[in-house]
């Protein structure tokens, strides 16, 4: 049987598969998100060191990780629409943008806040924090170079040209801490194994799970509306049940 | 070859090229990236001379000293093969500890010592709870005292 894989890379079929999967992805977030708080605050033990101001890593350790991530993402996604020039794919890394933009703010802002009792400093102009920043700006450019080209054909095109150069900021925030000296501890989390307590480690997979789960949910409400609003003199538009009401 | 490989080999030689570029530019400005200078690389005339510059390490065990108006405190920075004696006046971070990390900023003077005018407190990528670390440092005086005792037991 042969399966026809492209099937769902069209928008007019892709919308109504991903207004279907919102659901799935969405209550398993919201339950998951309950579960990572529970035990990330009720079962998991305070930190020697820094008591329970520790806990903040439970929401700043999967925004970073998933602001990294989205990014690879959207430029794989861009990269796609750029070769292959298939429409959703650009919508796609469009759609998952915002997303990453709000972990990056997440990260650096749930940082500062820990930074200022426990460094004794708001921000330091280390790599790390720096290049997290840079992201941020990355995010942002991308999201203002799409809106501010009305041809949503060039749009998807500048912007990804943006997004595939900017993915090399990547590599090195996940590395600045090991390649210079900075204020930002290591990743407590390595290939090799973890310096973590059991109970914290498990809080912070289960939150790491459910913000993957937010990012799919969000990011397919978000593409739909994109192709709507793309595809808004399409036929198979004007023929949808939310359409014509 | 059809546009589309045309489209990806332009974009993988163009990534790789910024890799490369940002690389290069990265390499070049080594020592200007990172955030301090170890108490080695001040020894060895790294650091900048007569410029505010910063400087990490471990707060040396047994070396903080305050003064009697309870704001000047002083300490060394060590690297474990360098010491650095550093001033400071002023509120220290929470986590500011002996044995822990910290990052200075300031100037060297001509008496070496090191007066700081802010003071960070580095932490480890260690998470633990208290009883854990309790038992570790029991453990690390346990395993000390066996490491002592062979010292002491020719001396019959």
């Amino acid at each position: 049987m042969a399966i026809n894989w492209f099937k769902y890379a069209a928008p007019a079929t892709f919308y109504g598969l991903a207004g279907k999967m919102v659901p799935w992805f969405a209550v398993p977030a919201a339950i998951l998100f309950v579960v990572g708080m529970y035990i990330g605050f009720f079962v998991a033990p305070a930190d020697a060191v820094q008591s329970e101001a520790y806990r903040i890593i439970f929401i700043h350790v999967p925004a970073s990780i998933l602001s990294m991530f989205i990014y690879l993402i959207m430029a794989g996604y861009a990269a796609f629409g750029l070769i292959f020039n298939t429409r959703l794919s650009s919508m796609m890394a469009t759609a998952l943008a915002p997303t990453g933009a709000l972990f990056a703010f997440i990260s650096l802002w749930t940082g500062a806040l820990w930074g200022k009792p426990m460094w004794g400093a708001w921000w330091v102009w280390d790599a790390r924090l720096t290049s997290e920043l840079i992201l941020l700006f990355l995010y942002l450019g991308f999201i203002a170079l799409q809106s501010s080209i009305d041809d949503s054909r060039r749009a998807d095109r500048a912007g990804a040209l943006l997004a595939i150069v900017g993915s090399v900021n990547v590599p090195i925030i996940y590395f600045s801490v090991k390649w210079w000296n900075t204020l930002h501890q290591g990743s407590t989390i390595k290939f090799t194994g973890t310096s973590m307590h059991i109970a914290m480690q498990q809080a912070m997979f289960v939150m790491l799970v459910a913000c993957w789960l937010y990012v799919i949910a969000v990011t397919l409400v978000r593409v739909r509306s994109i192709i709507l609003e793309r595809e808004r003199n399409a036929q198979w538009v004007s023929e949808l049940n939310e359409v014509k009401l | 070859m059809k546009p589309r490989y045309q489209r990806l080999m332009f974009i993988l030689g163009g990534v790789a090229i910024v890799a490369a570029a940002a690389g290069l530019v990265l390499f070049a400005l080594k020592d200007n990236v990172s955030l301090y200078f170890t108490p080695t690389q001040v020894f060895n005339k790294e650091a900048p001379q007569g410029h505010s510059f910063r400087i990490g390490g471990l707060v040396e065990v047994g070396s903080v000293k305050r003064e009697g108006d309870g704001l000047t405190v002083h300490f060394s920075i060590t690297d474990t093969s360098k010491n650095m004696p550093v001033t400071y006046k002023g509120i220290l971070p929470d986590l500011f500890k002996e044995g822990k990390g910290v990052v200075a900023q300031g100037k060297l003077r001509d008496d070496n010592v090191f007066y700081a005018d802010e003071v960070l407190a580095k932490h480890d990528e260690n998470y633990m709870p208290p009883e854990a670390k309790h038992a570790l440092e029991e453990a690390a005086k346990a395993q000390s005292a066996v490491n002592a005792a062979p010292v002491v037991s020719p001396a019959k």
